[in-house]
């Protein structure tokens, strides 16, 4: 168990590794566009030579990257461009806000998809079982940015019922909040439906599942003590898996509504150019896939006894 | 896949083994579904040329709503967008751009990650090693970041959607061909082949390439899908093909600043787009019915 942690943190370590010095080449090794960014187009050949000197770019390239990683490191993320504004400052707010999106969505998610993957996954083959199915099928075939603009046709222009952007001017509202998640679960929920449904379906032909049926016990707590417990462990490693799948969902919605989030950050400063806040929100990003990545090795170990015990 | 030694002793040639499959799909419902979804786009695509459509980049009448009959007899009818272009027209021409690119992309993608996989499966050892390190630092990057820093980077043309797709894709089809691969290659023919003293790249080619088609059919539908979905998606977002040709994301993000009267120019291109991604799925879904039945 301690060496499949610690095989994973190394190369866990090693990724981002590799990741931020793809990052930093990408975008500041030609440190005379880097001046171009920052001080402007305008800007003159001396201000530009000047503003290189300070701020170090003048190093040799190992040496930059180095302290590139260092103050990255210590939270030292640099200046926005864009927002004249500490990265972090503007980074963290915006990375609370996804959070709130992001947990609306895993949760509600989670929770329709396991019913519905549940139900159709113990009566196999039966109508219920391919109703689910094709919806499911259907719902994971409508793009988000396609099923927004659909929901905001029907419940925005048509029906009036709920606003069609999602920018929280006057603070937190719900009724804002409803629109993208709808959207981020209605594309997801299917997938993670299938899984849960493959892999109940699989535990329920098992050997075992039939000897607890033979013996009497209720089929109810056949499926909810005997057959859930070890049908999760496919879909639960799936389902953080996806998280990656997730956050590009959430880039796409956070822009469609104007959601100031994470992704709508990102958005706009690669559009802008904005290359320090690009970095930061990138590293960020590969943070949370690779630590998720993580998350599922160990959830799956410590679901699955074969593996818990070897 | 089933039936390998079949398969290894008459090589049939890919067209025929494609009408073979759609046969078999007239037992699957949802695979015929599929098939009839993803080929009215299709032919949309094809005799675009043919169809008596308004050109899709001329201005007209802007802001009229589906069904219009104007005063002279033309027809919209499915409208018209703010700059007044006809969106039936944008609509089917746009299908060509998106069935054409997502196919390149595909097309790509695939030829990359089937060398990548076989390589890694095959050579096994440090090259496994090296490229699979590559394709998991890929695959850490959620898709939309790899997408938004390439396109960015590099710039919004045909030619660099493609490269980004491959970036995004060409992993995880490497890994799907890798793990094929390794277990292809404790047949015996491969062995046979090795015997024979026939070099590594003739192995990969000719006798790992063609048995691990079958599971990658499925595959290519299903990515076909995600691929159509980010090259409107990248259109969506500004950083896709560029303007003026119809493209069903950019229609939609053209149509969203106008609230309420840009509703109707962007709910078909929805539509359109979740059509051709709902048949690629659904013939996946076919297809991986019918290689389970037999």
């Amino acid at each position: 168990m301690l060496a499949i942690l610690l095989r994973r943190f190394v190369s866990m370590v090693l990724i981002m590794a590799v990741i931020s010095f793809a990052l930093f080449l990408i975008f500041e090794s030609d440190k005379s566009s880097v001046a171009a960014k920052v001080l402007g187009q305008y800007s003159l050949p001396e201000q530009r030579e000047i503003w290189l000197e300070k701020n170090g770019y003048n190093r040799p390239f190992a040496e930059r990257y180095l302290s590139w990683v260092g103050n990255f490191l210590t939270g030292k993320w640099g200046q926005s461009i864009q927002f004249d504004q500490p990265v972090s400052e503007l980074l963290l707010p915006r990375l609370a806000n996804t959070g709130i999106l992001g947990g609306f969505v895993f949760f509600i998610t989670i929770g329709i998809s396991l019913v519905l993957g549940v139900l159709s996954g113990i009566s196999e083959a039966s109508f219920k079982d391919r109703a689910i199915t094709v919806f499911s099928v259907l719902t994971t075939s409508v793009p988000e940015f396609a099923s927004a603009t659909l929901l905001v046709a029907i419940f925005v222009f048509w029906l009036d019922w709920l606003p069609g952007t999602s920018p929280f001017t006057n603070g937190f509202e719900l009724a804002e909040l409803v629109l993208p998640v709808s959207v981020l679960v209605i594309y997801n929920f299917g997938y993670y439906t299938r899984m849960t449904r493959a892999s109940m379906a699989e535990v329920m032909t098992s050997q075992y599942v039939r000897t607890a049926i033979l013996k009497g016990i209720p089929f109810r707590s056949v499926v909810l003590k005997h057959a859930l417990r070890n049908a999760l462990i496919a879909p639960f490693t799936v389902m953080v898996l996806q998280l990656n799948y997730l956050l590009s969902g959430v880039i796409v919605v956070e822009v469609f509504f104007a959601y100031k989030g994470f992704g709508k950050l990102l958005y706009d400063s690669a559009l802008f150019g904005d290359i320090y806040v690009v970095e930061a929100c990138t590293m960020v990003a590969v943070f949370v896939a690779v630590l998720s990545q993580v998350i599922s090795d160990i959830g799956y170990t410590l679901l699955n006894p074969r593996i818990r015990y070897s | 896949m089933t039936d390998k030694t079949a398969d290894h002793a008459t090589p049939p040639s890919g067209l025929s083994q494609f009408f073979k499959a759609l046969g078999l799909l007239r037992e699957s419902r949802i695979g015929m579904f599929g098939v009839i979804l993803v080929g009215f786009w299709v032919i949309m695509a094809i005799i675009a040329p043919l169809l008596p459509l308004h050109p899709p980049n001329t201005p007209m009448v802007p802001l009229q709503g589906p069904f219009t009959t104007m005063e002279d007899g033309t027809n919209f009818w499915l409208g018209t967008d703010h700059k007044g272009r006809d969106i039936l027209s944008r609509l089917i021409w746009g299908s060509q751009l998106v069935l054409l690119w997502s196919t390149l992309a595909t097309i790509v993608a695939y030829a990359v990650g089937i060398m990548l996989g076989v390589a890694a499966g095959y050579l096994g050892g440090w090259w496994d090693e090296a490229i699979s390190f590559f394709a998991n630092v890929l695959l850490s990057f959620p898709v939309m970041v790899l997408y938004l820093i390439i396109i960015t980077y590099l710039g919004s043309s045909g030619f660099n959607v493609i490269i980004a797709v491959t970036f995004a894709t060409g992993p995880a089809i490497m890994r799907i061909v890798r793990g094929l691969v390794l277990d292809l290659r404790t047949r015996d023919y491969v062995a046979a082949a090795e015997v024979r003293g026939e070099r590594p790249l003739y192995i990969m080619i000719v006798e790992l390439l063609p048995n691990a088609r079958g599971p990658l059919i499925v595959d290519v539908c299903l990515r076909l899908g995600y691929t159509a979905i980010t090259i409107a998606l990248l259109g969506y977002l500004g950083i896709g093909l560029p303007p003026p040709d119809p493209d069903w994301g950019k229609m939609i993000a053209e149509a969203q600043p106008l609230g309420s009267f840009g509703a109707n120019g962007a709910i078909w291109p929805a539509i359109a787009i979740s059509m051709l991604v709902l048949g690629l799925n659904m013939l996946a879904d076919g297809l991986r019915e019918i290689s389970l039945r037999d």
